[in-house]
């Protein structure tokens, strides 16, 4: 494209000019702002050393998590067992890092469940004829008015079996989010003037849809994502501790709470370490999503009551 | 406003029926039975249960009945509590339930408000900056974790609370508190920020230059404006509490409707499940109405047609 421009640029050398200012970008400039943001770039961080304690498990715990020892149970925290020992003698540190594998990665992939079913769905009606609109629509009120976590769990008791079942799970209720968002900022963006002027080109809907409404409507999109992870995160905990989530011996901060609650007088710290790693995670991807929140948008940050 | 709220419950009917038969197609899909036992009955056993239950017909058949039997108001049996029908066993569980959400509920909106508005009248001071650590870190922490640590300070700790049970202000403590910790915490921030917008409005500025007592201002301006955006969350949180407090129930042994709802997937106890749904489907559609309602108590210029 550029080499066919520049007779033109030649002729008038405006442009040029204007072409000299570094360019910005929304996301660096989005970026920056995150930057600059203390409590959610200490958010991040939190968020990437789990991250990489949770991928290299095998290399930095200390103790294999599964392995009992019964000749060690309940052991307070020592030199050997930073935290202790659980019921059957397994490292609590140990169950606490692989723990945050579990936690994570239904954190992560729940999300790419939430995304390939919402974003196509909500595109598609907020794009398409009113008919699949309001189809749409009803049914993400039949699924609002569902308590979500108890749907969670029928659908959890309904596929069973391994862990990518519970980010299943998870992902078939929590999708409606993202799937009435997606519809919003696509109604919204439709009759924006680049839109018309895209139209005007002869591009095609698809093409419009593709290359200009979604990258307009993705910021409000991604932060939405953010505080969906959490979400996720809880309901994980919440059906290992009740104790339909990841199958035992998996480690599991909600199935470690469970484990520890019938021993809570004589190993208070067997509940409580996963108790705060949960906290830890999901105070650390909410502030996290604050940010980006405030920094995609700056605009939201007075009109959300957002806390400065 | 009568006949906004006619509509509104009309609407409920068909949303409560998508729920019954989502979840009653859900519930049959459940692998297994409410007769599987460690040891397995003898098949003509089962098959004198299910033909007892009625669970041997097609199951069109059950659905229809259900609903036939649900317009009567009766939600069935459970085949866990052979004792009581599920709408007696709701009944014995909803003040339970309710008595929690609304001690929650009512906790969290007083605290919050409170805090959020001493937050904003005093704008960058040690109140307005606890508040905001208060709200941001609360807002951010399940209830659930927050009654586990709870029950370690309070009962392994300081012998103070019962850890489980039900049935004195003792037993409501720990549990209500972990309930409304986080609702508390999101109501506080959105009062403080909807006061501090109302602050800066026209006719704030205008009731100053009047002469108006400070108190006048605050009560007349500034209070009842600020409240609508804090109504407004109000419903779906208490809504949230309603259903979130199955976790704590479960926590606490606390003999609610969320309890009952967990045991009734365990035991595949159909009508359990059914009616556990239905009644919290129930609660927060009309929650919801009755927040929509309050807005137009609360604010004039809001007319429902």
């Amino acid at each position: 494209m550029s080499s066919q421009s520049q007779p033109a640029n030649a002729a008038f050398p405006a442009p040029v000019q204007v072409a000299a200012r570094p360019a910005r970008s929304l996301w660096r400039d989005a970026f920056g702002r995150l930057l600059r943001n203390r409590l959610a770039l200490a958010s991040g961080l939190v968020i990437l050393v789990l991250s990489v304690l949770a991928l290299f498990a095998p290399l930095v715990s200390p103790h294999d998590p599964i392995k009992q020892n019964l000749f060690a149970i309940q052991r307070s925290p020592s030199w050997d067992h930073w935290l202790g020992t659980d019921f059957l003698g397994r490292d609590v540190l140990a169950r606490l890092i692989y723990g945050a594998r579990t936690s994570l990665s239904v954190g992560l992939f729940t999300q790419l469940v939430v995304l390939s079913i919402g974003l196509p769905l909500g595109a598609a009606a907020g794009y398409l004829s009113s008919r699949w609109d309001n189809a749409l629509m009803r049914f993400t009120d039949v699924m609002y008015a569902f308590p979500d976590l108890l749907l969670i769990i029928l659908l959890r008791a309904i596929l069973g079996g391994s862990i990518y079942m519970v980010f299943l799970a998870i992902g078939l209720v929590a999708w409606v989010n993202i799937a009435r968002l997606v519809r919003g900022q696509v109604l919204s963006q439709k009759s924006g003037e680049y839109v018309t002027a895209a139209r005007a080109l002869g591009a095609s809907g698809p093409y419009i849809l593709a290359r200009h409404i979604l990258p307009n409507a993705l910021g409000p999109v991604i932060v939405a994502t953010t505080f969906l992870i959490p979400r996720a995160i809880f309901a994980e905990a919440a059906l290992s501790y009740i104790g339909i989530g990841v199958k035992p011996p998996t480690p599991s901060w909600g199935s470690m709470i469970q484990d520890g609650f019938g021993v809570i007088f004589a190993a208070p710290y067997l509940v409580l370490f996963p108790a705060i790693a949960i906290a830890v995670v999901m105070m650390a991807f909410t502030f996290l999503g604050d940010g980006l929140r405030d920094a995609l948008d700056p605009r939201l940050r007075g009109a959300e009551g957002r806390f400065r | 406003m009568l006949k906004y709220t006619i509509r509104r419950l009309l609407w409920m009917v068909p949303v409560l029926l998508a729920v019954t038969s989502v979840t009653f197609i859900l519930m049959h899909l459940v692998p297994g039975g409410p007769w599987d036992r460690e040891k397995t009955l003898p098949a003509q056993v089962v098959t004198n249960l299910n033909a007892r239950y009625g669970l041997d017909l097609p199951l069109w058949h059950q659905y229809v009945r259900y609903l036939l039997n649900l317009l009567r108001g009766d939600l069935g049996v459970s085949y866990t509590f052979q004792d009581r029908n599920v709408t007696t066993i709701l009944r014995q569980g909803l003040p339970v339930t309710a008595t929690l959400g609304i001690v929650a509920f009512g906790w969290a909106m007083v605290l919050g408000i409170s805090l959020g508005m001493a937050a904003a009248l005093r704008r960058n001071s040690a109140t307005d900056y606890f508040s905001v650590f208060f709200a941001t870190m609360f807002a951010s922490i399940p209830g659930f974790v927050l009654a586990i640590v709870l029950i370690i300070i309070f009962s392994v700790w300081l012998h103070l609370l019962p850890t489980s049970g039900w049935g004195s202000p003792k037993h409501l403590l720990m549990p209500a508190l972990a309930l409304g910790a986080l609702p508390a915490a999101l109501i506080a921030r959105i009062t403080r920020a909807s006061v501090l917008e109302v602050l800066r409005q026209d006719y704030v500025r205008t009731a100053y230059a009047k002469g108006l007592m400070d108190r006048t201002i605050f009560y007349k301006h500034v209070l009842r404006n600020a409240l609508i955006p804090v109504l407004s969350i109000a419903g779906p949180e208490l809504a949230f509490l309603v259903t979130g407090s199955f976790i704590i129930e479960q926590v606490f042994s606390v003999p609610g409707i969320g309890r009952l709802f967990v045991q009734g997937v365990f035991a595949r106890d159909y009508g359990l499940i059914m009616g556990s749904i239905l009644f919290y489907t129930l609660i927060i559609a009309l929650l919801n109405l009755v927040v929509d309602l309050a807005y137009a108590v609360v604010d004039p210029r809001i007319r429902y047609a």
